[in-house]
């Protein structure tokens, strides 16, 4: 066996600078872990380490901001929108993201998020929808799909008790101050790759001070809905993009020429 | 010298601007003063009133159940406060707008026609008719006369100092009707001629 | 110095301005709504501060959350129930160990309660501002001019002991006009004299977190440990209150605010009586001055709390106290205010009778429960959700 010399290898890939070099409190199977990479990734190739500040959720990612190599906060229960605009209106030179459940975004903190959106908050959401509370053990959210069994919902969803599941994008959208909103899934590479796009371009939207920028994201909880890894990837393109469809649900004009750079 | 004096009229009446007004002269005299309004859902329309405190001590309360005297713009307003007013204070009324008599003998009482002066001093600037904006600083004018908390000069010189600026050309009026309701204080308790 | 007439609402913002304030956050609200509207005319004249209407009161604390952390000196203003929904946020920041102002201009409760003056948030504001171990410090002026220079204090405060300072203004102060004297200009703070905890960017430093969030047992004892030794330094060094006429009293009146300033006036007609009453004013409500009030109580016959309340801080009172002397209350509720005739007949009563009569509660006078009044409401048709379909 031969051994090549250090310089004949060829770094392809390497941890990002602003992911911390500390192991994750997520499941096995988990995608927060792969989200946050993604983020990571995007932070470092736009440069923007130094000025960044995550705002953290109450939730599966209450710890998001000890994952992260930039200053970070961890806000009450759904209310991020509200302290990322205390944030970023007095530092307008920084990069305010929040990091985002859907039990944190889609119920407890709905007021929040409308109204930084509808005032044009110069802020980027991450929004992770898995249709599931997983930090509390799996229960009923909004975006729980009807019939899905959860501890909240022992018999299903049961859309004439709890109505239908909610579809935070397509609400988003028709804000004026929200100038991107799209809906991504990281159920396998080539949607992993497209995620990654969607959140550079948040980003820069916030860089342009555009306004309100927001990645929903389908995520998948093999614990809570107790599925293997590769089902639960499986289960999110079957059972949760019916209900909500990739896509682009609001991209401004002024938006358009960023979604274009790469 | 402590005097605590509520003035209280319809919304609109001008009675929290003419406690305003006494405030400011009050406190240009260095007196302490309070001024405190009644608010809420009884201004939208309803009737106002507000609490002025002059005194040449620190103030305790600012808020008084039997006034020293009472300003009331309306007939609500008198029928509210003649029975509050101290025994020896003062009332006066509005008696263009109320037609009857004040009824208790062991308070001083004056009806001013304070809606007739204010529409005299204000038809040379609006024509032919006037209006009754002036009403609230004629009652001011009569209680100068009747009370000596005060002199007709500094609510003058707080008027100067104070009216808002879209109403500098009111200045001259409001100086007007002030003079004529002391004069009709000065008339009804007998003083003759208004102080100055 | 030259004196203005100034609204306490207004005189509040104006002082909050002067002392460096960069970030008001808030929601309109009866009878503090003056603040926030002098807020939003004048604060914007300044480069870099900032002020924003939030959508709730919710909102407006985690607004002054988020600039807390950025080291940024921040600040809100409500009345009671707008304080009730920022207690979630309040406890985080005292959690999280950083600075705030809140004005809190009380008026009557519970629920939707009126808009009239009252004192009936001294339970929530000394004890009980949010859920955790912690306390803010609580101010309470009694004029104008102090509510002025009480919000000019309080951001040093805040920023010595990073904790919530909160200035208990009721109705009455901020709805009345007073003299004041305005304290000279301060600058907000330069980007190096921002706090090294603040969240302003890991540029050429490690990063850095602010939480409230720690889930071992141990280390959040910890933090609590430290929380506690700021309060325990705030208890030392910062209860403050006021005496008149205490060194040859019989009877100590003990009020707070608006209130206190009403007794003042209760004290001088006593005096002229040849009553020898005195005043003790809580200036600060927590710390309270319970040292300087049991040393009293051994002092005279008999203390009397009046507050525009159903007794609250009374509780405070009885138990500096400590069955020194017997401790009687009046109070009025519900936005009404006890006017100083009204204390003058509670003190003759004490004297003559050694009591008090607590204000007539005629619904209840023949020893029943009152009956509820009844409202008729109409359930409306249908179901709501008669037109769903399923996926």
């Amino acid at each position: 066996m031969t051994t090549l010399p250090l310089t004949e290898f060829e770094v392809v890939y390497h941890r990002p600078d602003t992911l911390a070099t500390i192991t994750t409190h997520y499941c096995p199977g988990c995608t927060h872990g792969l989200i946050h990479r993604l983020i990571a990734e995007v932070i470092d190739e736009l440069e923007l380490r130094e000025r960044t500040i995550c705002v953290a959720p109450v939730g599966c990612a209450v710890f998001a901001y000890n994952y992260f190599n930039v200053d970070g906060c961890e806000a009450p229960h759904g209310r991020a929108p509200a302290m990322a605009t205390g944030m970023k209106r007095c530092q307008p030179d920084k990069i305010v993201f929040t990091y985002q459940g859907d039990g944190d975004l889609a119920a407890i903190g709905t007021n929040e998020i409308i109204h930084a959106a509808g005032r044009g908050e110069n802020l980027t959401v991450i929004f992770v929808n898995n249709a599931t509370y997983g930090m509390t053990g799996g229960q009923m959210a909004p975006t729980t799909l009807v019939g899905q069994v959860t501890p909240s919902s022992p018999t299903g969803r049961d859309a004439h008790m709890v109505g239908l599941p909610m579809h935070v994008s397509e609400m988003i959208s028709t804000l004026s101050g929200a100038s991107y909103v799209v809906r991504r899934s990281v159920h396998n590479v080539a949607n992993i790759n497209k995620t990654k796009a969607a959140i550079k371009t948040a980003f820069r939207v916030q860089m342009e001070g555009l306004g309100l920028s927001m990645v929903e994201i389908l995520s998948s909880c093999p614990t809570n809905w107790h599925m293997a890894p590769p089902d639960a990837l499986q289960w999110i393109e079957d059972a949760m993009m019916p209900v909500f469809p990739l896509g682009d649900y609001k991209v401004t004009d002024a938006v358009m020429p960023l979604t274009k750079r790469r | 010298m402590h005097e605590e004096i509520i003035i209280s009229g319809f919304g609109g009446q001008g009675a929290l601007f003419a406690g305003q007004l006494l405030a400011y002269a009050g406190m240009d005299n260095g007196k302490y003063v309070t001024w405190i309004p009644s608010y809420g859902p009884e201004m939208r329309g309803g009737t106002a009133h507000c609490t002025v405190v002059i005194s040449d001590e620190p103030i305790g309360s600012p808020m008084v159940r039997h006034p020293s005297a009472a300003l009331t713009l309306n007939l609500p307003s008198m029928e509210k406060y003649q029975p509050l007013v101290k025994a020896g204070g003062l009332l006066l009324y509005n008696s263009s707008l109320v037609q009857s008599q004040a009824t208790r003998a062991d308070i001083r009482a004056v009806g001013v026609p304070a809606n007739a002066i204010s529409q005299e001093e204000t038809a040379v600037l609006l024509g032919t008719h006037g209006d009754a904006r002036l009403a609230n600083v004629s009652m001011l004018g009569a209680l100068i006369e009747a009370t000596g908390l005060l002199t007709l000069e500094h609510l003058e010189n707080a008027l100067a100092a104070h009216l808002p600026e879209r109403h500098r050309r009111w200045l001259g009026p409001n100086g007007l009707a002030l003079r004529r309701g002391a004069a009709i204080a000065a008339e009804a308790l007998g003083a003759g001629v208004p102080t100055s | 110095m030259t004196k203005d007439l100034w609204k306490g609402n207004e005189a509040m913002a104006e002082a909050a301005i002067r002392a460096g304030v960069e970030a008001y956050f808030g929601y309109p609200i009866t009878p503090q709504t003056e603040l926030l509207e002098y807020m939003a005319r004048e604060l914007p004249k300044y480069p870099g501060r900032v002020f924003l209407q939030a959508e709730s009161e919710l909102a407006a604390v985690n607004m002054v959350y988020g600039a807390a952390c950025s080291g940024v000196r921040s600040m809100s203003s409500s009345s009671s129930p707008g304080i009730s929904l920022m207690s979630e946020g309040l406890s985080y920041i005292a959690g999280t160990e950083v600075p705030a102002v809140l004005v809190d201009v009380m008026r009557g409760g519970p629920g939707l309660g009126n808009i009239q003056p009252s004192q009936s948030d001294y339970f929530q504001m000394t004890k009980s501002l949010g859920h955790g171990d912690y306390h803010a410090l609580v101010l309470a002026p009694a004029t104008v001019q102090e509510a002025v220079d009480m919000t000019y204090e309080s951001f040093a405060l805040a920023e010595k002991y990073r904790t919530v300072v909160v200035i208990l203004a009721d109705g009455a102060i901020g709805q009345m006009m007073e003299p004041v004297e305005l304290p000279p200009w301060r600058q907000p703070l330069t980007e190096a004299e921002r706090p090294d905890w603040a969240l302003r960017g890991a540029n050429g430093r490690p990063n850095r977190v602010l939480t409230s969030l720690n889930l071992t047992a141990e280390g959040l004892e910890e933090s609590n440990l430290r929380l506690q030794a700021r309060l325990a330094e705030i208890q030392q060094h910062e209860v403050r209150w006021e005496e008149e006429m205490t060194d040859d009293a019989d009877l100590v009146l003990v009020a707070f605010g608006t209130m206190g300033r009403i007794c003042k006036s209760v004290l001088r007609t006593a005096r002229r009586n040849g009553l020898k009453v005195g005043l003790l004013r809580p200036i600060t409500l927590w710390p309270f001055p319970s040292e300087r009030l049991h040393e009293l109580a051994g002092q005279v016959q008999r203390l009397l709390v009046v507050e525009m309340n159903a007794g609250q801080m009374l509780l405070d009172v009885q138990a500096a106290a400590a069955g020194r002397a017997p401790v009687h209350f009046y109070g009025r509720m519900g936005g009404m205010v006890p006017l100083p005739d009204e204390v003058e007949e509670q003190i003759e009563l004490l004297m003559r009778e050694g009591t008090t009569r607590p204000y007539a509660a005629q619904s209840s006078a023949n020893g029943k429960l009152p009956s509820l009044p009844t409202r008729v409401s109409h359930p409306v048709e249908g179901s709501r959700h008669d037109n769903i379909t399923t996926y």
